[in-house]
């Protein structure tokens, strides 16, 4: 990786020591790129731009927050009232975790309909899984720290799922909590981890490059590189068309931020928590949504953990699931299908997650979970007897035949 | 491109409708408030004659904690006029050099001084019944600003045919179970206006509302300009990219 050539002495200087720019130059400017991404692949920059601003904010925050019972209402109100811009940093904070999970949520549907879960992308794929579990805890905690109602009825009723595990349940439930009830020792507790696992997370990503510098980006075609004609230095072509992605998605975040703050929260996260008088309907963030409809659609508990869970894990053998070889939906007219029908259960699951268990919610929640468990056995299936189009020879073959095939003509591709 | 642009609108729709149809509650009217949209900012005569209203009125059973006295300044009042409103309560300083706590008049940095020293206090002379703090009430109810409209103009003196209300209850159809604690607290007339505005109970209504809006949200003016001035950078910064872009594309098919 060292070794390059630099015309600035000092610059060589450094590398010859310390190959910082050597490994940037391999990473972020020579690094060749299958020249036909479209915009569905610049979320995985975005949410990398969203975890900047997390941290950058959360830093500030965490210096006039009080992780006390007594305090912590009162603190995060001090910030949004007295602390100078403290308003614009938390509401930064506050609607970055949703757009965080925007994006991220875009970046895992990407790769499913690409199949860039695929050979040679497993670990790839499972390191942004652990990612996504890692954010879930975070927001989750984060989500305790402003000690609302929403606050401490959420992790009353989070942390409590743990206790339908046999034996050790009610064991890691008092560790959780650190006492017998969502307590000050909690918040703390929340509050050291809500600090540290977005680093955890930031370490997480650099694997996830690591993996993907080491089998290249996969592509809407969902067909290797077959050689220089194929492919463009990262730098400039992708690196201007993520600065587009940026500034819209910048349009998108700071007119929430400024115009709809509150948009995604709830109205009971106002009111201070209160050990003694639970709220009507107790939500989790719209994020957690499909997973707890889930839960919520196994008559059991422990049913109902396991599912929730499962729901997740399951995604981790999607690469041994998937009998296909072929990557991308395009080529695929039935798994396109049940692609689209697998991302609106999803949404279906999300609306009954928000709604209270009752009538017909409860049966659509049941199917709706169903057909998303379903979805891994027909992906099996699928790939068994689904016979899928003919594939384009190269990247560039069917870009310079102009679509003329008739098959590959697919606007997406330009982007 | 215009496949991506009608799938990400309808994932966007989605995003909207989906917690739309999650909140559900009493039908609220809109009102018209002067800070709506992203170029609304708040009338000050407007906020000055609500917190009137909060201090003849609401103040008697509301606190008010999240607020100082020096906040008021940004209503228009000078810095005489805040050290004099202040000045009316009492508060509980100390010790002194002799150790004693001891009563003194409030100072603008101060925050509000409630009616009641303890909740306990607050429930004895209600009936009871706990006057909920408003420094976020506007931000603490599905509805908001509606909400709280509604709250304040929509006590009916005779229930509906069929509906009990308890004693020392009053019946409003705006409030969740429609029997509420609190006595109709606005009629016209109930204040004069410094300014001269007609007290009707509507215009009470209003104005008060918009003074509660100001004490959840008093970053609002400073936000929505801001916003503004930051949204036409980033749409000039994105365009300017979106052109280098075509052009350093330009040679790639
Ligand atoms: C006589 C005492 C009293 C006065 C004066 C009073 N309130 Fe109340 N208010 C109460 C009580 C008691 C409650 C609690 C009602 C309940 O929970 O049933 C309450 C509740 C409220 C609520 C909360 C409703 C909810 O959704 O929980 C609002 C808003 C409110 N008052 C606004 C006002 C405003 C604005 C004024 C001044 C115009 C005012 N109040 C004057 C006693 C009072
Ligand atoms: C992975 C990145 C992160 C996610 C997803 C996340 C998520 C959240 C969420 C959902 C909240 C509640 C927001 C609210 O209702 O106010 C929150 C609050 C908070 N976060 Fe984070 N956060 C992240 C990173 C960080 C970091 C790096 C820090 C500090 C080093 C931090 C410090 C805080 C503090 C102090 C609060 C409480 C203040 C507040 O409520 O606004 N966060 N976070």
């Amino acid at each position: 990786m060292s070794g390059q050539q630099f015309d600035n002495k000092i610059v060589q200087w450094i590398d010859d020591r310390l190959p910082v720019f050597s490994i940037l130059k391999h990473s972020a400017v020579d690094y060749p790129t299958p020249k036909n991404l479209s915009y569905w692949w610049n979320f995985g920059s975005l949410a990398g731009v969203v975890l900047v601003i997390m941290l950058a904010t959360g830093i500030f925050l965490a210096m006039a927050y009080a992780a006390n019972t007594g305090l912590a209402f009162g603190a995060v109100e001090h910030i949004m009232r007295d602390v100078n811009y403290g308003w614009l940093l938390r509401y930064l904070h506050m609607n970055g975790a949703s757009f965080f999970f925007i994006c991220v949520y875009i970046h895992i549907f990407r790769g499913l309909y690409y199949g860039s879960y695929k050979a040679p992308r497993e670990l790839l794929w499972a390191i942004g899984l652990v990612i996504y579990l890692v954010m879930m805890g975070t927001a989750f905690m984060g989500y305790v720290l402003p000690w609302g109602q929403m606050s401490f009825w959420g992790a009353t009723v989070i942390t409590n799922l743990f206790s339908a595990i046999p034996v050790v349940g009610d064991y890691i439930v008092t560790l959780l909590w650190g006492g017998f009830s969502v307590d000050n020792p909690t918040l703390n507790r929340f509050f050291a981890l809500h600090y540290l696992l977005p680093f955890v997370i930031l370490g997480l990503v650099g694997l996830h490059m690591v993996a993907l510098h080491t089998t290249k980006s996969n592509n809407p075609l969902g067909i290797d590189a077959k050689g220089p004609q194929d492919t463009i230095p990262f730098h400039p072509y992708y690196t201007v068309k993520d600065l587009v992605g940026i500034g819209v998605f910048l349009l998108v975040y700071l007119a929430v931020v400024f115009f709809a703050p509150n948009f995604f929260g709830e109205p009971d996260n106002y009111v201070p928590a209160n050990p003694l008088v639970t709220p009507p309907h107790i939500v989790p963030e719209w994020y957690f949504l499909p997973f707890y409809a889930i839960l919520r659609a196994i008559p059991d508990k422990l049913g109902g953990v396991v599912a929730m869970f499962g729901a997740i894990i399951i995604l981790f053998f999607l690469p041994w699931i998937d009998s296909s070889k072929v990557r991308s939906a395009k080529f695929r007219p039935i798994f396109k299908q049940v692609f689209w029908i697998f991302l609106i259960d999803c949404l279906i699951l999300g609306y009954c997650g928000s709604q209270p268990p009752e009538g017909d919610i409860v049966v659509v929640g049941r199917i709706a979970t169903a057909v998303y468990f379903l979805f891994f056995p027909t992906l099996w299936v699928l790939g068994k007897v689904e016979k899928p189009r003919p594939l384009p020879h190269s990247i560039s073959a069917p870009v310079l035949k102009g679509g003329a095939a008739g098959h590959a003509a697919q606007p997406m591709e330009k982007a | 491109m215009r496949k991506f642009l009608t799938s990400t609108l309808a994932a966007a729709l989605m995003a909207v409708a989906v917690p739309a149809l999650a909140s559900e509650g009493p039908k609220l009217e809109h009102q018209t408030w002067a800070w709506n949209g992203p170029f609304g900012q708040y009338d000050k005569a407007q906020l000055r004659r609500g917190f009137q209203v909060f201090r003849e009125v609401c103040s008697n059973c509301h606190s008010m904690k999240l607020v100082a006295y020096r906040n008021l300044e940004y209503l228009g009042f000078s810095d005489d006029e805040v050290k004099a409103i202040a000045a009316e309560k009492q508060v509980q300083d100390g010790p002194n050099d002799q150790g004693d706590m001891y009563q003194r008049p409030a100072r603008p940095s101060d925050r509000i001084v409630p009616p009641f020293p303890n909740d306990q206090a607050a429930r004895a002379s209600n009936n009871g019944a706990l006057p909920p703090d408003l420094s976020l009430m506007n931000k603490a109810r599905a509805g908001g600003p509606d909400y709280v409209y509604g709250i304040l103009t929509n006590f009916k003196d005779n229930p509906p045919e069929g509906v009990t209300i308890p004693d020392g209850m009053y019946y409003n159809e705006t409030f969740p179970g429609h029997a509420i604690a609190m006595p109709p607290p606005i009629a016209d007339d109930l204040v004069t206006y410094a300014d001269g505005t007609k007290a009707t109970k509507e215009q009470i209504a209003k104005d008060t509302v918009a003074f509660l809006n100001w004490a959840a949200e008093p970053e609002l003016d400073q936000r929505h300009s801001l916003g503004i001035k930051a949204l036409i950078f980033v749409f000039v910064m994105t365009v300017l990219f979106y052109a280098l872009k075509r052009k350093i594309w330009a040679d790639v098919h």
